[in-house]
Parts: C-alpha cells; sequence; structure tokens
C-alpha cells in the first residue's frame, strides 16, 4: 500500500508503489477515489484519478487492486447505461439518487440477476477459444451468445441448461489435466484490441436511413467515419438518428464530454422508440455510456475504449455493431489536460503529440472480419465519431489527425444551418471511400444507382459554379438550361437532402424508398432538359403541378407509398408541365 | 474526533511569492483545493487556494494578488475547507457578493445547511429532457427560438447591443404558459459595471421581483477571484432553491465574458500553457461546470433554468468565449448590430439564433398545433427575403420579379411587425403566432407549403391585412 506524495489536479502522484504496474487500478484516498497508474518511476506511481480530487490530503493511502481497467462483459449490458469507467448509472440512481456521489462502486453488470442459458455444446466436445457454447436471451433482439474466453480451451466436462447469475459456472473445462470453470462474464482489458481470425474489407451498406448518408456518402458496415462541425450544425442530432436507425444488430451510443439535457432526451426517446425493421423498442439493442461534460475529465479518456471494447465483444458474437462517440474533441481534450499535467512536451495548439496514434488506436478497432472459434462466422464493428472543431475551423488538430484515419467523412456545414437545411451534411465537402465498395448492394436494389447518383452530385456541383454567377448578374440572366439545372438542384436538395429527423415518417427512409424518390426527381429533370430543349420556359415548369405532388413525397406513410409513385410516375408520364 | 485538528493548521514558511502563487513548506494534512487565509504583516488578511499540494511544498493562489506579502512576517492559516455558501429558505430577496457576505445592510444568513459552491453533478439517468415552454413575452424568442423549463440559453451579444435590457425584459416577463406561479430569480453579475449591476436591481425592484430574487454582485471594481466564485455561488443558491425548496429558477449569469477573462488570468499567473487566444485549454470543461448545472431531475419539482449572457469580442462568434459556450449550451439568442441600427429592438438575429429544446416546448399542449409549421414558414420567407435583399443590392431591385419584391416587403414587415416590439410589451404566444399569420396573408396560398392545410384553413386571416405600400404601423 502506498501513500498520497503529491496532488495536481487529477493527476496524484504517490509513494511506496513498488510492485504496482502501469494501467493497474488503484484506490486513492480514505474516500476510495477510483484512479489508474499511468507510469511509474522507482517508488513512484503517477496516478490519473477518475473523480473529483478535491479535499485529497498528501498521506492518504493508495491501494493497488492488482488488476488493470477491464471491462466488464456478459448478459446485462444491453439497455444498461454506463458512465466513463462502466459504473452502472441506473444502479447508482436507485442505490444513492440523482447525484453523482465520489468514491462509489457499482458493478457493471447485475450479480443477481438470473439468466436462462442454453448450451450449443455437449459434455466431451473439445472446445477453442471464441467457440461458442451457447446463448442467452438478453432482450427481444439480442441473443448473447456465450463464447470461450480468448486464452482459454479445453474438453467440456459439465454443462446444463438452467437458469444462472452472470458468475456462476455454466460449464467446466478441462485442458491437460486442470479443470476451469465457464461463467456467463467475461472480461477484458479496455485498452487492447480483441482478436479476430481475419479482416476484410467493408462492402455491405450501413443502413441509417438518413436518405444523404446511404445514397450520396454511404458508409459500410465494418466501415470508420467522423462528423465535424461547428456548434448548431446538428452533429449530435444527426449521431443521434444514426444511432437510432441504424440496420445494425446492437448500436453503442458514448456520449463523451457532452450535455446532460441531450443525454436525457436520448435516454428517453429509446424507451419509447421502435426499431423500423423489428417493431421492438431500440433500448433493447443500445448501450449507453454517458460521461457528460460535467463528470470528471479523466473517464472521458477511457470511455471511448470501454465503449469499442464492448463493440469488439458483440461483433465476435457475429453481430454488426455500429459506435457512435459524440465527441472526439473532448475526448482529445481531456489528453490534452492530463499532458499537460504531467508537463509532457505539447504538440500542437497543447494537444499531446500521440493524439494522432491514439485517435488511430481508437478508429483502427474497427472492421468488418471472421470471428474466432466456431461455428463459423462474420461480424463488424463500426465506428462514427463526431470532431467538434473550435470556430467550425477544420485545420485544427483534432479534425486534422482525424481526416488521416477515416474513409468517410460527413462534414457539416453551419451555413446550412443557418439556413435551417438539416441534416447539414455538405455535399461538396462529404466524401465516402467505401461508394465503389457498396456499389454491389445498392446495384442488387436497382441498377441504376451509379447514374443516378452521379447525376446528382454532378447537378449539386453545377449548382455551386453557377450560384457565384447569380450573385452577380441576377437568376434572370441566366440562359433556360442553367436555369434548369438550378430547379433541379433545388428539388434535390429541398426534397431528397432536407430531411426530418422529427417527422415520424420521414425521420427513417429505406434504401429502396430513397431511391423511389431520388429517380423521380432525376426523371423530371430528364424529362424537363427535353422539354427546355423544345422551347419550354423554365418558369412554366417550375409551375408544373407535378413539382408539390414531388416535395409531398417525404411525407407520405410507407404503406400508401407505392400507391403514391404509381400515380406520381403516371402523372409525370402523361403531361408534366401543364 | 480528526487528529489533523491537533495540528497549528499554520505556517510561516513562504518560500516564494511570485505573481499570484505562494510556494509554501509543506504541513501535514492539507487538503486540495481547500481555501486559506493568508494575513500579511500589515494585518491585512485575504483569502487563497491550495492549487497543488505535495510532501515538500503546497502552492498558493492568492485572490488579490501577493503585493505586500514579505518572507517573514506573513502567515498561511489552513482552514481545512473549501469554499461553501451558507443557505436557507432566507437567503430570497437577498444581496451578495462574490464571497457570498450579504451586502444589502441585512443580517448574515442563519444557514440551513453549508453547500459546496461547486455543486456535484447530476446522474445522466435521474435527469429529465426538458420540455415546458416558458412565456417570454418576446415574439423573437417565443415563435422561433423557444426556451424551456431546465434549459440553458444564452444571450451573444456585443459591447453596446441592448443585452441587459432583453435580460431585464425576460426576468419581467418569464412564466410558464397558463400558470400564475412566478419564477424565483437568482442573478449572478461578474465583473460587470456598477451601473448594469444598479440596472438589474432596480428593475426587479420597481417590479416587486426583488422579493423573490437572489443576487451576487461582483462589480469590475471587485476582486478578480471573485469572478471565479460568483457564477457559482449563484448556481448553488439556484440548486438549493430548486431542489430543495420544489421552486422554478430562472439564473441570469453576466457577463460570461469577464468570467472567461479571469480564467485566463489566473491561468496565465500559474504559468499554464495557454490553448487558442490565451485562454486554458479546459476552459470547454470550466464552463460546463457551470452551464450544465441547468435541468431537470425525475421525481423533483423544481427546475434551474440558465440564461448567460456574454459580449463577444468584435462580434465574433467563432471566438473561444462564444465558441465553446455554444458548444455546450442548448442553442443561443445572437444580437445584431445590423438591426440595432435599424433601430429595430430587440435585434435579435434569426438566422443565427436557435434553440435546441424547441421541439419538445411546443406545439400542442405547450403553445399551439400549428407553431412548428409557422416556425418553419416565417423562416423561409424571411430568409427569402434576404437573401433577395443582398441580391438586389448587386443587380438593382428593378431587376427583381414582382414576386421578389412581394416577398421583399413580406420579410421588411416581419422585422418591423414581428422580431421588434416594445420594451414593456408583453405578447402572448397567440399574438405572436397571429403576428406571423397576418404577415402570411399578403403571400399567395400556395406558397405556404411548409403549413398543412388545415391550419391555413383554422388560422389564415380571411382578409389580407395589409398589403404592398400600405403596411400598417
Amino acid at each position: 500500500m502506498g501513500k498520497i506524495w503529491k496532488i495536481s489536479g487529477p493527476v496524484v502522484i504517490a509513494e511506496d508503489m513498488r510492485g504496482s504496474q502501469v494501467y493497474e487500478v488503484v484506490d486513492v484516498g480514505d474516500g476510495r477515489l477510483q484512479g489508474e497508474i499511468i507510469g511509474l518511476e522507482n517508488d513512484k506511481a503517477v496516478i490519473q484519478v477518475y473523480e473529483d480530487t478535491v479535499g485529497l490530503r498528501v498521506g492518504e493511502p493508495v491501494t493497488g487492486t492488482g488488476e488493470i481497467l477491464m471491462v466488464e462483459l456478459g448478459p446485462g449490458l444491453v439497455g444498461n447505461i454506463y458512465d466513463g469507467v462502466q459504473r452502472s448509472l441506473v444502479t447508482m440512481m436507485d442505490d444513492i439518487g440523482d447525484f453523482l456521489v465520489r468514491g462509489v462502486r457499482t458493478d457493471a453488470l447485475d450479480r443477481k440477476k438470473k439468466w436462462h442459458f442454453t448450451p450449443s455444446v455437449k459434455a466431451g466436445d473439445m472446445v477453442q477459444e471464441g467457440d461458442i457454447i451457447g446463448s442467452v436471451p438478453e432482450t427481444g433482439l439480442i441473443e448473447h451468445r456465450i463464447m470461450v474466453p480468448i486464452g482459454t480451451q479445453g474438453t467440456i466436462l459439465e454443462i446444463s441448461e438452467g437458469e444462472f447469475t452472470i458468475e456462476e459456472t455454466v460449464a467446466s473445462l478441462e485442458h491437460e489435466g486442470t479443470e476451469k470453470p465457464l461463467t456467463l462474464m467475461q472480461k477484458w482489458p479496455a485498452r487492447k484490441p480483441r482478436i479476430y481470425k481475419q479482416r476484410f474489407d467493408p462492402e455491405d451498406l450501413l443502413v441509417t436511413g438518413t436518405r444523404i448518408i446511404d445514397y450520396l456518402f454511404p458508409l459500410a458496415l465494418g466501415g470508420k467515419a467522423a462528423i465535424p462541425g461547428g456548434f448548431g450544425t446538428g452533429k449530435t442530432v444527426t449521431l443521434q438518428q444514426m444511432a437510432r436507425w441504424s440496420q445494425t444488430q446492437l448500436n453503442i451510443y458514448v456520449g463523451c464530454g457532452e450535455r446532460g439535457n441531450e443525454m436525457a432526451d436520448v435516454l428517453h426517446s429509446f424507451k419509447k422508440l421502435r426499431d423500423p425493421a423489428t417493431d421492438r423498442l431500440l433500448q433493447e439493442k443500445e448501450i449507453f455510456i454517458a460521461n457528460t461534460s460535467n463528470m470528471p475529465v479523466v473517464a472521458r479518456e477511457i470511455s471511448i475504449f470501454i465503449g469499442i471494447t464492448m463493440a469488439e465483444y458483440f461483433r465476435d458474437m457475429g453481430y454488426d455493431v455500429l459506435l457512435v462517440a459524440d465527441s472526439t474533441s473532448r475526448w482529445a481534450e481531456a489528453m490534452r489536460e492530463i499532458g499537460a499535467r504531467l508537463e509532457e512536451t505539447p504538440g500542437e495548439e497543447g494537444f499531446p503529440t500521440y493524439l494522432g496514434s491514439r485517435l488511430s488506436a481508437f478508429y483502427e478497432r474497427s472492421g468488418r472480419v471472421e470471428c474466432i472459434g466456431k461455428p463459423e462466422r462474420m461480424g463488424s464493428a463500426t465506428v462514427i465519431g463526431s470532431v467538434s472543431p473550435p470556430g467550425a475551423d477544420f485545420s485544427e488538430p483534432v479534425t486534422q489527425a482525424t481526416l488521416r484515419i477515416i474513409d468517410v467523412l460527413y462534414s457539416l456545414d453551419v451555413a446550412l444551418a443557418n439556413k435551417r437545411h438539416f441534416p447539414t451534411i455538405n455535399w461538396l465537402q462529404s466524401y465516402s471511400l467505401y461508394a465503389d465498395s457498396v456499389d454491389k448492394w445498392w446495384n442488387r436494389i436497382s441498377p441504376d444507382y451509379n447514374e443516378i447518383r452521379d447525376k446528382a452530385l454532378i447537378t449539386l456541383q453545377r449548382e455551386a459554379e453557377l450560384e457565384e454567377i447569380v450573385r452577380l448578374v441576377g437568376p434572370e440572366a441566366l440562359p433556360e438550361d442553367d436555369k434548369l439545372v438550378l430547379l433541379a438542384a433545388r428539388m434535390i436538395r429541398e426534397d431528397f437532402l432536407m430531411q426530418s429527423a422529427y417527422h415520424p415518417v420521414d425521420t427513417y427512409t429505406e434504401p429502396k424508398r430513397a431511391h423511389m424518390m431520388l429517380s423521380t426527381i432525376m426523371k423530371f429533370y430528364s424529362l424537363a432538359e427535353e422539354a427546355t430543349e423544345l422551347g419550354t420556359l423554365v418558369s412554366e415548369i417550375s409551375s408544373s403541378k407535378i413539382l408539390p405532388l414531388i416535395s409531398r413525397m417525404k411525407d407520405i406513410p410507407n404503406e400508401e407509398f407505392d400507391d403514391y409513385m404509381k400515380q406520381l410516375w403516371s402523372d409525370i408520364d402523361k403531361n408534366p408541365f401543364v | 474526533m480528526d487528529s489533523l485538528q491537533l495540528f497549528t493548521r499554520q505556517t510561516k514558511a513562504i518560500s516564494t511569492a511570485r505573481r499570484s502563487l505562494l510556494v509554501i513548506e509543506s504541513i501535514p494534512g492539507i487538503r486540495y483545493n481547500e481555501i486559506v487565509d493568508v494575513q500579511l504583516g500589515t494585518g491585512e488578511t485575504r483569502i487563497g487556494q491550495v492549487i497543488e499540494v505535495g510532501k515538500v511544498t503546497t502552492v498558493v493562489q492568492v485572490f488579490g494578488g501577493v503585493s505586500e506579502v514579505d518572507l517573514l512576517n506573513s502567515r498561511v492559516r489552513y482552514k481545512g475547507e473549501t469554499l461553501k455558501l451558507p443557505v436557507s429558505g432566507d437567503i430570497m430577496g437577498r444581496i451578495f457578493d462574490g464571497s457570498g457576505n450579504p451586502i444589502d445592510g441585512g443580517p448574515p444568513i442563519v444557514a440551513d445547511t453549508y453547500l459546496d459552491i461547486n455543486g456535484v453533478p447530476a446522474n445522466p439517468a435521474s435527469r429529465m429532457p426538458p420540455a415546458e415552454f416558458i412565456e417570454t413575452g418576446i415574439s423573437a424568442i417565443d415563435g422561433l427560438n423557444v426556451l424551456v423549463r431546465g434549459q440553458k440559453l444564452p444571450i451573444f451579444s456585443g459591447s453596446g447591443l441592448p443585452h441587459n435590457k432583453i435580460a431585464a425584459q425576460i426576468l419581467r416577463q418569464a412564466s410558464l404558459k397558463g400558470k400564475s406561479e412566478e419564477f424565483a430569480i437568482v442573478f449572478g453579475a461578474i465583473g460587470v459595471s456598477y451601473d448594469d449591476a444598479g440596472y438589474f436591481i432596480s428593475n426587479l425592484e420597481e417590479t416587486g421581483a426583488l422579493s423573490r430574487t437572489v443576487a451576487f454582485i461582483n462589480t469590475a471594481s471587485s476582486p478578480v477571484i471573485e469572478r471565479l466564485s460568483t457564477p457559482r455561488l449563484a448556481l448553488t443558491a439556484a440548486e438549493y432553491l430548486a431542489w430543495e425548496h420544489d421552486m422554478h429558477v430562472l439564473v441570469i449569469l453576466t457577463d460570461i465574458t469577464n468570467y472567461c477573462d479571469a480564467l485566463r488570468e489566473l491561468a496565465a499567473m500559474r504559468g499554464e500553457i495557454p490553448s487558442r487566444r490565451g485562454y486554458p485549454g479546459y476552459m470547454y470543461t470550466d464552463l460546463a461546470s457551470l452551464y450544465e448545472r441547468a435541468g431537470r431531475i425525475s421525481g423533483k419539482e423544481g427546475s434551474v433554468t440558465i440564461i448567460p449572457i456574454l459580449t463577444m469580442p468584435d462580434d465574433d462568434i467563432t471566438h473561444p468565449i462564444a465558441d465553446l459556450t455554444g458548444y455546450i449550451t442548448e442553442g443561443q439568442i445572437v444580437l445584431s448590430r445590423a438591426l440595432e441600427r435599424k433601430r429595430i429592438y430587440p435585434p435579435i438575429d434569426v438566422f443565427l439564433s436557435l434553440s435546441r429544446m424547441m421541439k419538445e416546448g411546443i406545439g400542442e399542449g405547450n403553445t399551439r398545433e400549428d407553431h412548428n409549421n409557422v416556425f418553419m414558414q416565417s423562416y423561409a420567407v424571411y430568409a427569402e427575403g434576404n437573401y433577395l435583399r443582398e441580391i438586389s443590392t448587386v443587380i438593382g431591385s428593378e431587376a427583381l420579379s414582382d414576386r421578389d419584391r412581394m416577398y421583399l416587403s413580406a420579410s421588411d414587415r416581419f422585422e418591423e411587425e414581428f422580431i421588434s416590439q416594445g420594451e414593456k410589451e408583453r405578447r402572448t404566444v397567440e399574438e405572436t403566432l397571429g403576428r406571423a399569420w397576418n404577415i402570411f396573408s399578403m403571400l399567395p396560398t400556395e406558397d405556404l407549403k411548409l403549413i398543412q392545410e388545415e391550419y391555413i384553413k383554422k388560422y389564415l386571416p380571411k382578409a389580407p391585412k395589409g398589403s404592398i405600400g400600405e403596411e400598417p404601423r
């Protein structure tokens, strides 16, 4: 046991700490605040404390736990709400009340709850690490597959169906003469990536239900994306939309240094909203990590790694998992604060020089993999991080370091936010490196996908060029074909890209429907192009009775959509410009 | 009994006094961040705080600076406590300084309890999403940037703009729609001029609101360090009233820019590595520790709503103070110098302003069913008008079509009839929405694309009130 030697903000130095290891979890002071050793020098240990250090005194005890920071993995994760060091906030609310008191320990997983375990292997079977030995129905949406922990193998001596807590033995293994019990829970160090057999390129679309994302800048299962945007650009709403509607089997929402009220909004809405594919409550496929901006800064750093470890664990069961992290800038700032306390040589804007490598260490844990163990299965972990650049200036270090790692950029635009165009994803600056690999997926919906997407993007690009001219000479001075480009681009923007997160129908659009919508606009555009060549004026085209019908497409309920579109297309085919 | 009390917890072993810091030989039992009394040889006593404590040395930051500290005669007495505010129901109607001492000539507070001014973070799982509409009586806010209970909505202003008038108007008029109960007011003045602080106090006095107000006043001439404690004292009082006395509390903090400058000044004295524009790297977290104290808690009656006011240096919204605030708060009310020059009060820039909590606070049961539609349509009309105004400055208004000129005129009326109002004028939300409908009535009905048909039938005035050229004033 050591003693506190020095206290400076969240950093505490303890003496008499020989025998400790780096990243070991320690109890600091009489109040047993949780901390983690981040450096050792002779008998002194440098500790970052996850809780407020106000009131600590030199000489108070520091006790090592002998363990590095482990994530508890097992039934009970889904639907739970954790703080940055995986304490269950639900348990804390029940046990200690509405405010977060220091030095409280709670188990991440309920130790008393019984789960029904059904084995899928039998006594005498040889099992390896990662093999699925049975399952637990955790929620209506998640079958929790129980895997042989990494580093364990042997012959099953005994395994039985029944009701178990996460600590009770559900099976025992024999390996080289020693017996090893298996439970429903396993632990894994947060900072260490979990292993897999082989990694594959992402190629399947991750359906988010947000049209500009799915259609123009697709994200693939196992991919990594960043959403930078100034304040007020709707970063959080965009991320929440993805966490809500993404057609992945499990979503993990890490609120890192963000607003408490927003977190409350997320938590409450997930108790009410239903998954479009299964009609089950979203809460049944979601894990929350909430470390709001007024909660201890140091816990931000580890919270992201705890989240990604959970994502890998469910990936290993063969699921497609999405992790959204809001915001990685607050995470980077936490590193900057610790770095400054340790008097490290700062890099750009005071951020530590290891900012880039720490960001990669996080994003690189995404991926589509063949999981270890039997039965053979594929799983994926997709990662989306928001970035909050100061003054919406993307040249700042966190944005720049992130851009070097990610494959998809959703660049949020203050100008669009001021025009109340939501989502504010800027179509000229955003990109997706998966566009080519997911086109196979899209071509199964429609062979026209590439052509329509390209034409839409070109039209939007052309609009931007023409806008410059309009500002100088006014819209009336443009030739007719250019006026038509402006009209078409406006339709693409207003009737397709703009999407309301708060409209019950518009909030989620299936890919097939998104395709129908955009191809309708593009068909109208093609016909209008032909008509202008034959002398029809754009002013006539823009008063077409078809236009309001196209504008209404977004809001038509799914069950009426096919009929509506049939009627619309027949109207378009008849005579659109009267 | 705490064995540490046996030590005489004071020392004269000061080895260094530089900038605002003292380096002192450590004695046992010093708590991190505890408050100390620094007694000068002259007999004067200053307050300080432990900012680093080690086995060998302790670093104390002295509030008010180290001038006249000498290393021979000055002594440091440790108090073993962090800054606490004595509270009881009697704090209502009282005025305090930035250390929590009464300055209204009244008696000291007989405390029910002492609260740590840093507060304790609320468990995110215990929070309730804010959703109850607050009627401020100001159209630009009630119509387009709705404030709800438990929200933190700052006013981004510039020097010389009427942010104080607007804040005072909100304080006078804010009420929960359809309910008679009034807000308790907590006012935190941070480094403001004596006149500005006086303006608020006399305003509250005139309207009789002072009896339901708690004020903490740190004027520009008060110690800089108290700029950091003033908002914390105010919020501690607010939380106490909200969570212990079930009150709905409206907190005004002005001016956050002075707060941030004090933070920068003290950080520089500690020799910390500065971040953007010299402000400390942890300013986001520090501001969050203030703003995040707004909210609602499940099962508790009260609420804390915060309206921080800040003046953007050089009207620059990307300045770190405005920028970091915007990242934490749930929207912002931005004042515009251009509107002010047009003599429009309140000069609220509708495009840059935003309330993130709006959608929860409006609609049937809160305000009126058509509110969201009216909001979107007003916005679209005003945006179109502004765009055309911009173009017409280049190409001339003659080059605009009749339709364009109609939108220009609608957008002018929007500024004059909707945004603009009197300082004492209190509009109900119905009146606010009605004003928008009046403007819509000059446009072709088919242009009102963002409004559902049933609302058009129900609310659009039958005979257009005012048309181009004959605008009612």
